[in-house]
């Protein structure tokens, strides 16, 4: 019996082995397997950007054999669906600079006076309900933001500007600067809170009010976190698109009347592809010299953001 | 105390004191500047859209004739659409931000690919439109349908994705890790049982925000050349579609002629808050419920 017993069990046990072989091969192969598989998903984000790199790249070139560079970059003449048409890109520079700088106008002040009362003034209560709804305004979808911007303040500028036409960049730009308040507000408050206490609480025993230890004391020692945020909502001015395509209208002039219409680089790519510019039209080709110009002026800008974060931030 | 002048000392930190005051004044005002925009918004959008939806508009067909006009193809494209996003965006943003946390050398390679994440986030969409309508509409010959849409919106949220799992991954203590290393499991193993389930509900909420970033999104449909004609309502993956933020779009521009319209886009528009609204609050239940602390 006890060598039967033995036996059995030796038989099991061997068993066993086999088995945890098997399983182990199993498990072996999935460990390598998953790492394998992962690397190929990581992949697709790298595949990503050189897709865009690629794609933007590769018809701006076909672009420029066509259109002479320079004359791309210093025409103060667009007139795609021209007889004779002109590529020029500075009308689009020009109204993407002065729709970004109508936003940063709005949204600057508004967004770092928000920082302050969050960070500096407001109770903890106060700040628990502020923030969320604050970051509703951020969850908007631009295209309601475009309509309210075309049916509801145009209108109202109109009442009050006079010669202010119905597609105008005023009212896009301060719409889009709405929409901007509560990235530049929460980044700058970010980098506002994560100031010391123990340097306000050094202002405030010498005497200072909150107002002086906001503007001397948390505001230059968080700097650094406030321009990051606001590059990085130049860069999303820059690169806004359905607002400006709504409510700016599509005028292809070379102006700096803000009451008058003008189009976007964003605005411009919508209205081309939109309109089924036809493959190997000159037309079809500026879309990616003008996407090109545009992707390279955000990157610049959300590299810049990065570079000033890290490189300003002052450590305690 | 001769040399100090009590009144001009009062009346200095009076004046200070009163700086103070007006400045907190102005920038709480400031502060809800921003809220009250988005009041006279949702109020203005509300009262324009009463009496427009009904069940008539919900569940009918687009038409010329304002009176008829439903939204039922554009509701059924946006659900298409989310049926190609959230698998494509969970499998690959989940997948990238566990290669990148748990598998990836520390080192180059690791900070190459969340630079790469990182900047991909700021790319705008319309870029994004761009390289959908040459890669998925145009070289693959997809046309512009269902997949190719959901493809260039998945692409889109991606970073977003990636960027949320991660930091879910990495809330995870390492206390339970090493435990299941000590009891002899496998890397894997441990991913599989452990952390993922840990940080299961981190990853869902942010995938459900982005997911509502996606939904929200015009400008990447527009540069495909997504249309809101009268289209059969789309069946299947390769059908041509369009989307609630498209049908705003067109309606908001034919406002010029026709100002029924205007009423007819204010209409979708609450359509689209209530479900960014629907989606935003699933994913803050999932953030209260499920969500430990460690």
């Amino acid at each position: 019996m006890a060598n039967n017993n033995n036996k059995n069990n030796k038989i099991n046990v061997s068993e066993m082995i086999a088995n945890n072989k098997q399983k182990k091969s199993f498990s072996n192969i999935t460990e390598k397997l998953v790492p394998a598989l992962l690397f190929l998903i990581t992949t697709v984000s790298i595949l990503t950007t050189i897709g865009i790199i690629y794609t933007l790249l590769s018809e701006a070139i076909e672009f420029f054999r066509r259109v002479p560079i320079w004359d791309f970059f210093t025409g103060i003449e667009l007139d795609p669906f021209g007889a004779d048409p002109q590529f020029g890109i500075l009308p689009l520079i020009n109204g993407t600079i002065i729709s970004t700088l109508i936003a940063m106008v709005v949204a600057g002040p508004i967004g770092l006076m928000t920082a302050i009362y969050l960070s500096e003034f407001a109770s903890d209560k106060m700040r628990r309900t502020l923030k969320p709804l604050l970051e509703v305004l951020a969850g908007i979808p631009t295209i309601v933001y475009g309509f309210f911007a075309f049916t509801f303040l145009t209108p109202i500028l109109q009442a009050v500007i006079p010669g202010l036409g119905l597609t105008n960049i005023l009212s896009p730009g301060i719409i889009m600067g709405v929409m901007i308040i509560p990235m530049i507000a929460s980044l700058s408050e970010d980098a506002m809170t994560s100031v010391p206490g123990s340097m306000r609480e050094g202002a405030l025993a010498l005497g200072a009010t909150k107002l002086e230890v906001s503007l001397k004391v948390v505001i230059p020692a968080a700097l650094s976190g406030i321009i990051s945020s606001f590059v990085l909502g130049i860069s999303r001015a820059i690169g806004e698109t359905m607002i400006v395509t709504i409510a700016s209208g599509s005028s292809k002039d070379f102006t700096f009347d803000i009451t008058q219409s003008m189009q976007t680089m964003t605005s411009y790519i919508v209205e081309i592809t939109s309109g089924d510019a036809s493959t190997g039209t000159t037309m079809y080709y500026s879309l990616y010299a003008v996407a090109l110009t545009l992707f390279v002026f955000t990157l610049i800008m959300n590299l810049l953001a990065r570079y000033i974060s890290r490189k300003f931030r002052e450590e305690y | 105390m001769e040399h100090l002048d009590t009144n001009q000392f009062e009346n200095r930190m009076n004046a200070r004191v009163r700086k103070n005051k007006i400045a907190k004044g102005v920038f709480f005002l400031a502060t809800i500047s921003g809220l009250i925009v988005l009041a006279i918004l949702l109020i203005r959008v509300i009262s324009q859209s009463i009496g427009w939806i009904d069940w008539n508009f919900l569940t009918g067909r687009l038409s010329t004739d304002a009176e008829q006009a439903g939204i039922m193809g554009a509701i059924l494209g946006t659900a298409w659409l989310m049926l190609v996003v959230v698998p494509v965006t969970f499998i690959l943003g989940v997948g990238t931000a566990i290669y990148i946390e748990l598998y990836a050398k520390k080192g180059r390679v690791q900070s190459f690919i969340q630079t790469n994440i990182a900047n991909l986030a700021g790319v705008p969409s319309i870029v994004y439109g761009l390289l959908g309508l040459t890669i998925f509409v145009r070289a693959m010959q997809l046309g512009n349908v269902v997949l190719a849409g959901g493809l260039t919106l998945s692409l889109l949220i991606m970073p977003i994705v990636v960027v949320s799992a991660q930091e879910a991954l990495r809330s995870v203590p390492q206390d339970l890790s090493e435990a299941s290393y000590g009891m002899g499991a496998t890397k894997w193993q441990t991913i599989k049982k452990i952390i993922l389930p840990a940080a299961l509900p981190g990853i869902m909420t942010g995938t459900i925000l982005a997911l509502s970033r996606a939904i929200g999104e015009t400008a990447p449909l527009t540069a495909l050349g997504i249309p809101a004609l009268l289209i059969p309502f789309p069946e299947g993956l390769f059908d041509t579609f369009t989307a609630l933020p498209m049908q705003i779009y067109y309606w908001t521009l034919d406002a010029v002629l026709t100002e029924e319209y205007a009423y007819l886009a204010a209409a979708t528009i609450v359509v689209l808050l209530l479900l960014l609204l629907l989606l935003n609050s699933i994913a803050i239940f999932i953030r209260n419920k499920f969500q430990q602390r460690y």
